[in-house]
């Protein structure tokens, strides 16, 4: 048995390719059923996002489902293979596993540790289990995936600092003021990045906003669009003592707000401190401001600053974090690897117990009039030989299968002359179904 | 007796340092188990200091202020209490590391010079003595708590002008909560100075025969009231906050510690403890 991922990422595709490969949540049933019957595959998941098309399965021959699924996927999408052959790449075991683990801790993100990832694999995986197309190894494959995700965002800082501009002026005016839902915020001159800070200001909880331009009709239509109010340019600096918080990015080739502007607001507004955000080049606010008491300036190259050492520490935490996921890689293979002696060990349990039967049974014909706790009696004593002869090397076995170590089960087989091993390893999902009830009383 | 009272003196200190220790470790690392820690070592330490309190009480059959070893005891019990009333109430264990160093100083100090109880002078035997000192170090524990919001707050201003803003500043509360914090403990912290210089000077028309005598204390107790009524009616009347509160609240505190400590060490009056 085998776990395999296929896909394409925004490293490996460009969005030409991700787009056609992409499936739209209403086709994904369709897809499961499609790609399970054309590679005959028991266990299948797709995820698909902006960023990834991935199929997960479980396969007896990796090489062999993957050019059933390249053609899967050919045909539903009706593209030919040779389309995006070259922007797949193809996992199997560890690598698969370690590869999943990524993508869910949000290693593998275009914005490292962006968590929005998590979400989106819960929701393909759920749709997976609500059309039946996973078996007890992608049930435990995704349920360590989230797991390990979880376990990356509590004890690593992935994302735990702002990573555009935009919310970097958000983190800071939080650590300004004790709330931001009683500010003001102003915004200067129309600007994608302004618009975009102070959409943020208002998730965070901001309610007033003014807008000021030097096109009162932009002015307008912008304040509309934040439920705020137009400020007339001209009188925007009698305004200042209103404002908590002015996000500026205007053309203008001098400083529109210059101390001798902030000084009369700052009284006015009993010394509340003002955030200043400059956004503009050439810079809209006099750099002395930030020198006044109760005033605090940042320019757009501040705030980039402030991004980039935030990409680094995610960076850095993302090392700490690739050790976590090495770590919950190995304990994961290892319990496919022990997988693999689960038919063996069925097997044994099977052999001995046969034999122990038949051997009661001889003996309590022989012995004549018994009472039936007699007969218990005999019987327990059997039970309880087999056990115990077995509970060492069933141990030992499993031990060994977690490390990879395969020779001790064919020992057991050949010693033990066990030969039913005519689906051994070709459907372990099917297997482990029938098989979890018996084989957790010995674990 | 006197070994009981000293062993939980000794258990208090301990727990102090281990609460600045872990208070220390909050700035390097926020932790909730390190907060937690904290918390726990202050709210022990204080449980061992004030029944260090009452133990010394009943064997001097009175309140256990008279000698410099006790006031400052006493002091650091209320700068214990102040501090976990605050953190505990506003989630700012962070603020431990900026107040538990005090603590930990003066409880230390009222070991090093600890002495058997003796006789109450009985100058010091009047209704108003109790309440005066309480009063007092009620107060004074309590603008100690606004010095070292004080001190956090430059720290905290510093860094985001300087645009330090990853580590310690990710750490500290922001200069809004800060500024609300110091402003409340002021405003908790002058009454109870004010109502403190009051009942002394009661105490002192009983003792002394005068309320008022100009002795050093009382001047620089003075001068310390109005540092302190400077900045809470700037304030209140002119919205005074920020970095100008803040230099002003631990301005303030090293009056109260001068005034405390620095008279009597530095000048001499009718305010001497008995151990000088």
């Amino acid at each position: 048995m085998h776990i395999i991922a296929l896909g394409v990422n925004h490293r490996s595709a460009p969005v030409e390719v991700r787009e056609c490969l992409a499936f739209a949540d209403n086709a994904v049933p369709a897809a499961i059923e499609g790609l399970r019957a054309a590679a005959g595959l028991h266990e299948i998941m797709i995820l698909s996002t902006c960023n990834r098309v991935e199929l997960y399965a479980t396969c007896a021959d990796p090489e062999a489902t993957r050019e059933k699924l390249v053609a899967g996927l050919s045909g539903f999408h009706n593209l030919p293979a040779a389309r995006f052959a070259d922007n797949l790449y193809f996992f199997r075991d560890a690598e698969a596993v370690r590869h999943v683990f990524r993508v869910a801790a949000s290693l593998d993100s275009m914005v490292v540790g962006e968590p929005q990832i998590l979400g989106q694999l819960k929701d393909a995986y759920a749709l997976a289990v609500e059309h039946e197309a996973t078996g007890q190894v992608l049930n435990k494959f995704m349920h360590r995936a989230f797991s390990t995700a979880k376990l990356v965002r509590t004890q690593t800082n992935i994302a735990g600092s702002a990573v555009s501009v935009s919310y970097a002026a958000v983190e800071l005016a939080r650590k300004i003021f004790a709330d931001l839902t009683d500010k003001t915020v102003m915004l200067v001159g129309a600007g994608e990045m302004c618009e975009l800070a102070a959409r943020h200001f208002i998730t965070h909880g901001v309610r007033r906003v003014l807008v000021t331009n030097r096109t009162h009709a932009r002015a307008r239509d912008l304040a509309a669009e934040f439920d705020g109010h137009a400020i007339a340019f001209g009188d925007f600096h009698n305004q200042l003592d209103r404002v908590d918080i002015l996000l500026s990015s205007t053309g203008s080739p001098t400083y529109l707000i210059r101390p001798e502007h902030l000084a009369p607001a700052l009284k006015k507004r009993r010394y509340r401190p003002i955030f200043l955000i400059d956004i503009a080049v050439p810079r809209d606010i006099d750099p002395a401001a930030n020198e006044m008491d109760g005033i605090f300036l940042y320019d757009v190259d501040d705030l980039q600053g402030v991004v980039a050492e935030n990409i680094d520490q995610r960076l850095q935490e993302a090392e700490r974090a690739e050790e976590l996921v090495a770590l919950e890689v190995d304990k994961f293979t290892g319990w496919l690897e022990s997988l693999k002696v689960t038919p063996t060990i069925k097997e044994l349990r099977r052999l001995a117990a046969g034999i122990a039967g038949a051997e009661v049974e001889k003996t309590i014909a022989g012995l004549g009039d018994l009472s039936p706790r007699q007969c218990k009696k005999i019987e327990a004593m059997a039970g309880a030989i087999v056990n115990k002869l077995l509970h060492a090397p069933v141990t030992r076995l499993k031990e060994e299968a977690e490390h990879g170590n395969q020779v001790p089960v064919e020992v057991v087989r050949q010693l033990f002359n066990l030969k039913n091993s005519g689906d051994r390893n070709q459907n372990p999902g099917d297997h482990q179904q029938r098989e979890t009830g018996s084989t957790t009383p010995d674990a | 007796m006197h070994s009981s009272y000293t062993i939980l003196l000794t258990l208090a200190l301990l727990c102090y340092v281990i609460g600045m220790a872990a208070g220390f470790g909050l700035i390097w690392q926020a932790s909730r188990r390190t907060s937690r820690l904290e918390n726990a070592a202050l709210i022990a330490g204080f449980v061992a200091h004030a029944a260090a309190f009452v133990v010394r009480g009943v064997q001097s059959d009175a309140l256990p202020v008279a000698s410099l070893h006790e006031s400052l005891s006493c002091f650091a019990l209320f700068l214990a209490g102040c501090y976990l009333w605050v953190s505990l109430r506003n989630r700012v264990s962070i603020l431990g590391a900026f107040i538990n160093p005090l603590t930990v100083i003066i409880t230390l100090w009222a070991l090093l010079i600890i002495r058997p109880v003796e006789p109450h002078p009985p100058v010091l035997k009047s209704l108003w003595m109790p309440l005066h000192v309480l009063l007092s170090f009620a107060g004074h524990a309590m603008l100690a708590v606004t010095c070292g919001l004080g001190i956090m707050y430059l720290l905290q201003e510093r860094l985001i002008k300087r645009k330090k803003v990853k580590g310690l500043f990710t750490r500290l509360p922001s200069l809004g909560k800060i500024d609300q914090l110091s402003y409340i403990s002021l405003s908790i912290g002058f009454p109870l100075l004010t109502l403190g210089i009051i009942t002394g000077s009661l105490w002192a028309s009983v003792a002394w025969g005068a309320y008022w005598s100009w002795d050093p204390k009382e001047t620089w107790s003075l001068i310390t009231w109005f540092l302190y009524a400077a900045l809470l009616h700037g304030r209140i009347s002119v919205g005074w906050r920020g970095r100008r509160a803040a230099v002003l609240s631990i301005v303030g505190f090293a009056a109260i510690m001068f005034t405390f400590l620095g008279v009597n060490l530095l000048l001499t009056g009718l305010h001497t403890y008995g151990s000088f």
